[in-house]
């Protein structure tokens, strides 16, 4: 048998969701991003809500966030997106709107926008990619690399008494009582990636069900950050970062 | 005959945002400008125009709410005085370069720092001249009055929108509190989505399938479409010098001796005026109502006719160098101001204006 004769429509298993454009990522290969922005593009596609979504970029490796998914985009100053988002969304209450953050972005500089964003239950979805490292601008430390994690900025290992402690912004994020939904996923599994994919969905369906914020938190790799390979990268996670960063919903209402 | 309402300065701006069809406002408390935002929550303008009015967690996040909505195509605005705007100015450069319209308010105090809570006039080389980073501008209109207040609010977001740009009521502390009696006029309802969706194409409020998506960014990695998009402002802020400037006189059509003077300071150098022309001097003033686009040409016009002109500000000199600029070393150029929130006398001006032309 040819190969011709068995790609036909009807032997079709998998098919790559319109909703993400045919542009080349810039992701690192290995990096987590371009899977979450995969299963971001096919919620919205098996949603039917591509003319409904507005995304809001980060600064950050995910700044180009809008080459990648073909739906309407602003792009945020550093740490902003999510006061674009509640304006977006309250001026169009019908839409359904998301941030997509880093963790420099959503958990240093831009602490106060997500904070009181998800404090007054904004109807929108964070999608915030924890990966312990600044990415764009060459492998510094983060506010959630954790504590002895070498970085541009710690050569010798974060250390608490000169860098502060790893900040576990989710776990506060759970504590606001305008939020909804609240989890932590990865995507270094099939398994996994299914899971966050779910997680995904329901956050998008909350956000138009008038509940609250939702916010999913992907733990990610950055292999180049962190000068692994991107399996020894999935490993070192899932040996360093889940302890700390464990899995799992941490609230649901 | 036109409703007449005694009212703030800042409150006019909220009364003129809730009647001329303005569809957020988002903002921070701060003195002396907290009316604006007192006035539209005790106005509910979401019962009646469904404006959408919220109080932010910081003028960061105000003019980032601003840039959400503008990002929309929505009529969105914010206001503050000087030190929440300082905040703002990271917006303003992220909204002047993704082209984005939208009004900010600034009721300007004494600084610099924390300063005072009273009227000031020392922000002018921050919106005028920038404030953000990179190469660009507002269109910055300058009230002198409550009623002034009222009518900026539609002009400025017909400028904003006419070039895509931000556009800033400068005020002062003096404009912003004091009452007066202000002239409502007929009310603009808000645009519909359908009408924002055909007048803004580019607004990002969902991808329709018959057109490519929307992308609001102020990035461009490659030096060849950032230089176009730097040419392409330029050529806006051109455009507005060509057409968009404006300015009042008095008594100029017979000066030999011209004012410069903006906001509060133009209606007090006004009575200077009459007093120097009490006295045998042919004063007159220029006031620019657009402080950009700056009505440098209206100045040169006047040069063959004066033996001097004077900047009245209160600040230590800023609007002075725009005017030297548009002399351009014809005649002497003086400056008078006070600081601190002290405001100058129509007497202090009168003698100022005697000792720098060596009059007596």
């Amino acid at each position: 048998m040819d190969i011709k004769d068995i790609i036909k429509p009807e032997n079709k298993v998998y098919g790559k969701t319109p909703v993400l454009t045919d542009n080349v990522m810039h992701y690192c290969p290995g990096c987590s991003h371009g899977v979450v922005h995969k299963i971001i593009a096919e919620v919205i596609e098996e949603m039917g809500i591509q003319d409904k979504t507005i995304g809001i970029s980060p600064v950050g490796c995910s700044v180009f966030a809008y080459n990648y998914l073909d739906i309407d985009w602003q792009q945020a100053a550093h740490g902003r997106a999510p006061a674009l988002a509640t304006a977006t969304k309250r001026l169009y209450p019908d839409k359904y709107v998301f941030t997509y953050q880093g963790d420099g972005d959503l958990a240093s500089i831009g602490t106060a926008e997500i904070m009181h964003a998800c404090n007054r239950g904004e109807n929108i979805v964070v999608i915030f990619i924890n990966n312990a490292i600044y990415g764009m601008t060459g492998g510094q430390m983060a506010p959630t690399t954790l504590l002895g994690m070498k970085t541009a900025t710690t050569p010798y290992g974060r250390d608490a008494k000169l860098n502060g402690f790893p900040l576990k912004i989710t776990e506060l994020i759970a504590q606001l009582e305008g939020t909804c939904y609240v989890t932590r996923q990865s995507v270094h599994t099939a398994a996994a990636v299914r899971k966050a994919k779910a997680a995904i969905r329901k956050a998008f369906e909350n956000s138009a069900k008038d509940k609250g914020t939702s916010f999913v938190e992907i733990v990610s790799t950055c292999n180049s950050g962190w000068k692994l390979s991107p399996v020894k990268a999935n490993e070192w996670m899932v040996e360093h970062m889940f302890p700390f960063y464990q899995l799992g919903d941490l609230k649901d209402r | 005959m036109a409703e007449k309402i005694l009212m703030k300065g800042n409150e006019a701006i909220a009364c003129s945002a809730i009647r001329n069809g303005v569809d957020g406002y988002f903002g921070y408390p701060i003195t002396p400008q907290s009316e604006v935002m007192e006035t539209l929550m005790a106005e509910k303008p979401w019962e009646t125009t469904g404006m959408v009015v919220l109080q932010a967690e910081s003028e960061t996040a105000s003019i980032n709410m601003v840039y959400g909505g503008a990002c929309c195509g929505k009529k969105v605005m914010t206001s503050s005085s000087s030190p929440g705007i300082s905040l703002m100015c990271e917006g303003l450069s992220y909204m002047a370069g993704a082209e984005l319209p939208c009004l900010v308010v600034n009721v300007v105090r004494g600084g610099p720092g924390l300063g005072t809570i009273q009227p000031g006039q020392g922000d002018y080389y921050q919106i005028v001249k920038g404030g953000g980073h990179g190469d660009y501008r507002c269109v910055v209109l300058s009230p002198a009055s409550a009623q002034d207040m009222y009518d900026f609010v539609d002009k400025a977001f017909d400028l904003a929108f006419k070039y895509r740009c931000p556009a800033v009521i400068l005020a002062d502390g003096v404009i912003g509190q004091m009452m007066e009696k202000v002239e409502i006029h007929a009310t603009k309802p808000r645009r519909t989505n359908e009408e924002i969706e055909k007048t803004c194409p580019w607004a990002t409020v969902g991808k329709r399938a018959d057109r490519p998506r929307n992308i609001i960014t102020s990035l461009a990695l490659e030096s060849d479409v950032q230089e176009a998009t730097n040419l392409r402002l330029q050529a806006k802020y051109r455009k507005m010098e060509e057409e968009d400037v404006l300015y009042s006189t008095y008594m100029t059509e017979d000066a030999e001796y011209l004012f410069v003077a903006y906001g509060c300071m133009s209606r007090i150098v006004e009575t200077t005026v009459d007093m120097l022309r009490e006295n045998g001097i042919k004063a007159g003033l220029l006031r620019p109502i657009t402080l950009f686009p700056f009505p440098t040409k209206q100045i040169q016009a006047l040069v063959p006719q004066i033996k001097s002109a004077m900047s009245i500000e209160l600040s230590a000199g800023q609007m002075v160098d725009d005017v030297r600029l548009a002399v351009n070393g014809a005649v002497p150029v003086g400056f008078y101001g006070r600081l601190g929130g002290n405001i100058c006398t129509p007497q202090e001006i009168f003698d100022a204006f005697k000792k720098f032309n060596n009059l007596q």
